[in-house]
């Protein structure tokens, strides 16, 4: 059933004061986020995976190889698992130089069944530099880099990435993220990504599995899962929508770019895809606002023509619009409660959401 | 120095250096198993491990010659075996010694292998690396520091044992009459040059091997 690479992971966990049941069918190739706040069993779930984690009735099927399979008795051990573990701190080999932390899994790997090469591997990850030194002397950014690149070398046929940009400052993340995208460009094993930051999982993941107190609450492709669960998620001030678009054109003069998504498009800052390209963009609630008709003398250029679906109020003083934009297209709006009084807005009404900033995610 | 300080030398290094060797060998093993399971034995092996650091030596040395004599449970094994009665032989020193020094080799290696955590290993595990493999290229490295301050305390240990030998070893010549029982035979006999000889030679021996162990192992403290 599962020759079409799709990865399988079952198990039930029993401690006392948590519980965990998951039973997972996840796609043979691209990203997968396991998104969750802490406690929420993430990690539990690659480490039960990796066979690092003891639980009951596990199932972990990679494509046609069964891993772990308690009811017929199978459980390789972690060390015979064809896998790439990629902890939360980079965890290299104190006592190897990056060179012979590189090459460490790599040389248990038959020649033959290498998949990655050294000279690609140095080559994605930017190592060419680090190569000869040693791993104390390297920053927390280039120790996570080298880190991968061990895990890749060992020809993984599943990655496991246990937040692996969360132990870094924000410079070192927003330098680390183009790799990471790269990899997801060049590679074609699956990866199981581990993380509670929005921003990584609308950025790199194909698919989002939302876990919550050990349970599955979600696991779809992940723009239709961060929209239609935002409500379960911790975002706080992060709620908003990921919009798939398209670049539809730009703008040399003003130095925009349009782009387009059904039912409308968004003005952004000149991006760096051609026309035709796919984009993801996100959109934050915090940076929607509504007005009844559209304001000629705003300088918001991005005015979509929306409906309410539904409010929310969320404190004394705020209240979270829900809505959809011509096209099926949903948008979050976050305004205050004597807004939507004077506005007089109720569920059905037709709007003009104006949007005062869009991140891009990819 | 006579003949008999030379073999008294030569009979403490040799069996000094075998303990050291057969503690290394054993201690590996529970130190692993100390600092690794979750078991409720645990406090009860470390304790006994421990023993030898509080007890009197007499008190080890009068239990291990009932043990191992004619009538103890270890002697009639040893006579069955065909082996013979192990007390007053350098065979019963080795059994005594690696007992005594026991702790002096588990504590640190237990506490190198406690600070090594189980991270670095788990992460050799998912590059393929099995059980031995993970011990011979990522634990053994990183407890360097550990089987180096081990050994040599065992060692020491070793070499200054008096009360344990005397009780099981008594004081024959060639076989069971070590370093610290001829220093103090030649003190009873009012020699001391001979005994000047033996103890300043110790105290010279022990300093050169902790300069040249410390030395050795650079950066890291040993003791």
């Amino acid at each position: 059933m599962s020759s079409d690479g799709s990865v399988r992971i079952a198990f039930s966990l029993q401690h006392p004061g948590f519980s965990m049941q998951v039973d997972l069918v996840l796609p043979g190739r691209g990203i997968t986020a396991l998104f969750g706040r802490s406690g929420s069993g993430k990690t539990s779930c690659l480490r039960v995976v990796a066979g690092l984690q003891a639980a009951q009735g596990v199932r972990v099927q990679v494509g046609d190889e069964a891993w772990q399979d308690d009811a017929r008795g199978v459980r390789l051990p972690t060390h015979r698992r064809p896998l790439g573990y990629v902890f939360q701190e980079a965890s290299l080999f104190p006592h190897l130089s990056v060179r012979d932390n590189l090459e460490y899994g790599m040389r248990r790997v038959a020649a033959a069944e290498r998949r990655v090469e050294m000279a690609q591997a140095v080559q994605w990850l930017g190592l060419s530099a680090l190569i000869d030194r040693r791993p104390e002397g390297l920053s927390g950014g280039e120790r996570q880099r080298v880190a991968i690149g061990r895990a890749l070398l060992a020809s993984p046929r599943l990655l496991l990435m246990d937040e692996p940009l969360s132990a870094l400052d924000l410079a070192s993340r927003a330098a680390i993220l183009p790799y990471l995208q790269r990899l997801h460009a060049e590679l074609s094993i699956p990866v199981l990504y581990v993380s509670h930051a929005i921003d990584e999982v609308a950025r790199l993941a194909d698919h989002t599995v939302v876990l919550d107190a050990g349970r599955v609450v979600a696991s779809g492709p992940t723009a239709r899962v961060l929209n239609e669960t935002g409500d379960l998620l911790p975002l706080g001030e992060e709620n908003g929508v990921l919009i798939e678009a398209v670049v539809g054109l730009h703008d040399g003069a003003y130095h925009l770019s349009r782009l387009d998504f059904a039912g409308g498009h968004l003005w952004v800052t000149r991006v760096d895809i051609a026309v035709g390209g796919h984009v993801r963009a996100r959109v934050l609630a915090r940076d929607v606002s509504v007005a009844l008709s559209p304001a000629s003398d705003s300088s918001i250029a991005n005015l979509l023509p929306a409906r309410v679906l539904s409010m929310q109020e969320e404190g004394p003083d705020r209240v979270l619009l829900r809505l959809e934009a011509d096209g099926g297209t949903p948008l979050l709006a976050r305004i205050t409660r004597r807004s939507r009084d004077q506005l007089g807005l109720a569920a059905g009404m037709a709007v003009i959401a104006q949007v005062k900033s869009v991140a891009l995610a990819a | 120095m006579t003949p008999a300080d030379v073999s008294a030398i030569t009979l403490t290094l040799k069996l000094a250096g075998l303990t050291t060797v057969l503690l290394l060998l054993i201690g590996t093993p529970i130190a692993w198993w100390l600092a690794h399971t979750p078991s409720r034995l645990k406090s009860v092996v470390g304790a006994v491990v421990a023993l030898p650091l509080v007890l009197p030596p007499t008190v080890l040395g009068f239990y291990l010659l009932l043990l191992m004599g004619p009538k103890g449970l270890v002697g009639q094994t040893t006579q069955a075996l065909g082996i013979g009665l192990l007390p007053f032989t350098f065979a019963g020193l080795v059994v005594a010694s690696v007992l005594y020094s026991m702790p002096f080799v588990v504590q640190p290696l237990r506490n190198a292998f406690e600070a090594i955590g189980s991270r670095p290993i788990e992460v050799a595990a998912t590059l393929r690396a099995g059980p031995w493999d993970r011990f011979r290229s990522v634990v053994l490295p990183l407890a360097r520091p550990g089987f180096i301050t081990a050994s040599i305390l065992g060692f020491a240990h070793t070499v200054g044992e008096f009360g344990v030998i005397l009780m099981i070893g008594g004081n024959i010549p060639e076989r069971t009459r070590v370093l610290s029982v001829a220093i103090y035979d030649h003190v009873e006999a009012m020699e001391y040059t001979q005994a000047h000889w033996l103890a300043g030679g110790m105290v010279l021996f022990s300093f050169l091997v902790l300069l040249a162990l410390h030395a050795l192992n650079g950066k890291t403290r040993v003791l």
